[in-house]
């Protein structure tokens, strides 16, 4: 009881002359170097934490941290928002009319405008699927971390460059086309239908005469009977 | 007619040093912390975060005063004010200084643990009040608790007192300086009634005062509900104990409670065992130290500053040692702080008989 008593005592003692050290001795500035410096770990005795909107690690260059996307080199392959496990990728893209719209850094054509890019960084769970799927390597993770922001909506990013009368202009191209083309294959099936209506007639036609034909046919086999 | 004015002024004075001190209190509480876990605790509202305890009051202002559905609402109303003034009423006997005291009782000792008690009752109310199960356990533990430690801190103080043989805050204060009447010596030995300063203090006129005071001082940290006794609010088990359902101005009415029964306790320690508001310098031959710095305004000085380091220690105890468990803290109390409070009551006792 006694020992045990004693014990509590020195203990306490103890913890609290080491307290007491540090509220002294552990509140030197902390100096930012990066963590691949050999004194990283030892700059850590005696100094406090990070004081980090003011001071912040540097953090490496090929840091996978925010998702950034390189829309010129985007060929709107959809490849991203299907393979992301959270689905925080929103892709939306029109067709071009023309043909390829130009190309890429690595040379690969662009057939559609990609009217919508929406990253919803709330949602990333930062696997890097995405960065991995891509083709043309134009969806890349950053060393960015710091994404504080005052409303939730600045959480998704827009990467799309496109602006919304470049889009509805796109997509009116796209209606108009398709709807010329809608009309082109009507006229086709009306002309179709003509043709077929036209063959059936002649067709008709054919039969009519053919069975006259086999009319007379008989009369001159009989002619013919009787010759023989 | 103008005794009431100086009542109400004194009343006033006292709680504003309350309100005031609370402030202090809780900004050092968390420098402290911080400093003590390699942080810096507030740092943006103001320079060095001065401006965060304001803002923390100005954000309880204008908190929503909510009283639950099934609270007993009268109970729940009247708890933190009960809570409260039976902590502020004890500041109405201590002594600040030769002269300076709100009101010279001759039984102030008796009349501050008296008045302190009432706060267990507040707290039960408030535990009991708010009908919630966290609540009513940490009201339950707080009364063990508060309870039980009052003996071996009763036991502890009756020790000085049989030596000093007053129950009067003043008489106390008095005895422990240059200013005593009587003879004073350090260890029962030496006359120390012409040098005064730390020599003369309660813990050192008898050996066994000191460990009298440990067991005070222990036993003072438990019945302010600090750390490591802070079963009754224990936040990992009882999400803040008693004042779990208090919001506004209603919890900031118990954490004030909490910051004066701090300093309270502290004060009585100071007066009963360090010397009051006499100087701690002694008078070292024609080098007059403890003449020199005594006075009225050198003794509010002294006991602010004996107070306040005192208190300082709470809280440096409070953030180096983790919360005791209740079969602990009641081990503690009956089975060592109680034994040794009697034992030091008894050799009190023949003291006065023997050696004084």
């Amino acid at each position: 009881m006694v020992n045990k008593f004693l014990n509590g005592l020195n203990t306490a003692w103890r913890g609290l002359t080491l307290t007491l050290k540090h509220l002294f001795v552990g509140n030197f500035k902390r100096k930012v170097v990066s963590v691949t410096d050999n004194n990283y770990f030892k700059l850590q005795e005696d100094t406090n934490t990070i004081q980090y909107p003011k001071q912040a690690l540097p953090s490496p260059e090929v840091g996978r941290y925010q998702l950034d996307v390189e829309i010129d080199d985007c060929i709107v392959c959809d490849l991203c928002a299907k393979v992301c496990p959270v689905n925080c990728i929103d892709i939306e893209s029109i067709k071009s009319t023309e043909g390829s719209i130009g190309e890429t850094s690595d040379g690969s054509k662009k057939m559609l405008y990609a009217a919508k890019f929406d990253i919803d960084m709330a949602k990333c769970m930062y696997c890097g699927l995405c960065t991995i799927v891509c083709p043309t390597e134009c969806i890349v993770m950053t060393n960015q971390y710091d994404k504080t922001v005052f409303e939730l909506s600045d959480l998704t990013y827009q990467f799309s460059d496109m602006a919304p009368e470049a889009v509805a202009e796109k997509k009116m191209l796209v209606e108009k086309q398709n709807a010329e083309r809608e009309a082109a294959k009507e006229a086709k099936k009306k002309a179709d239908e003509a043709k077929r209506q036209a063959d059936e007639a002649k067709k008709k036609a054919e039969e009519e005469k053919r069975k006259a034909d086999e009319n007379k046919g008989g009369e001159e086999d009989g002619e013919g009977g009787v010759l023989a | 007619m103008n005794f009431y004015l100086t009542y109400f002024l004194v009343a006033f004075g006292l709680f504003a040093f309350v309100g005031l001190f609370t402030m202090l209190g809780v900004y050092a509480e968390r420098k402290v912390s911080a400093f003590i876990q390699n942080r810096l605790g507030p740092t943006e509202t103001g320079k060095f975060g001065w401006l965060q305890v304001p803002a923390d009051m100005l954000k309880m202002v204008q908190k929503e005063f909510i009283i639950p559905a099934a609270a007993d609402k009268i109970l729940f109303l009247l708890a933190p004010v009960i809570i409260f003034i039976g902590v502020y009423l004890g500041f109405a006997a201590l002594p600040w200084s030769a002269g300076v005291i709100p009101a010279d009782i001759n039984i102030g000792l008796y009349y501050i643990f008296a008045i302190i008690s009432i706060e267990t009752l507040g707290i039960l109310m408030a535990g009991w009040g708010s009908n919630n199960k966290y609540s009513i356990l940490g009201a339950m533990r707080s009364a063990a608790q508060i309870i039980s430690y009052e003996i071996p801190a009763g036991f502890a103080l009756i020790a000085v007192v049989m030596i000093a043989q007053t129950l009067s805050l003043q008489e106390i204060a008095m005895q422990q300086g240059v200013l005593a009447a009587e003879k004073v010596k350090f260890l029962g030995i030496w006359d120390v009634s012409h040098v005064g300063g730390i020599l003369s203090w309660n813990v050192f006129r008898a050996p066994h005062l000191l460990v009298a005071f440990v067991i005070y001082f222990i036993a003072s940290l438990a019945e302010s509900n600090r750390a490591p006794f802070d079963i009754p609010e224990a936040e990992s088990e009882l999400v803040a104990g008693f004042h779990t359902e208090f919001t506004g101005l209603q919890f900031a009415l118990v954490f004030l409670a909490e910051y004066s029964m701090m300093y309270l306790v502290s004060m009585v320690g100071v007066i009963l065992f360090l010397g009051a508001w006499n100087t701690p310098l002694p008078n070292i031959g024609p080098v007059a130290l403890a003449d020199w710095t005594t006075g009225t305004a050198w003794g509010i000085i002294w006991i602010l500053l004996k107070a306040l380091a005192l208190v300082g220690v709470q809280i440096w105890i409070r953030w180096t040692l983790p919360r005791v468990r209740v079969d602990q803290l009641m081990n503690l109390c009956w089975k060592i702080l109680t034994p040794l409070a009697f034992a030091c009551m008894l050799i009190s006792g023949v003291w006065r008989l023997w050696v004084m």
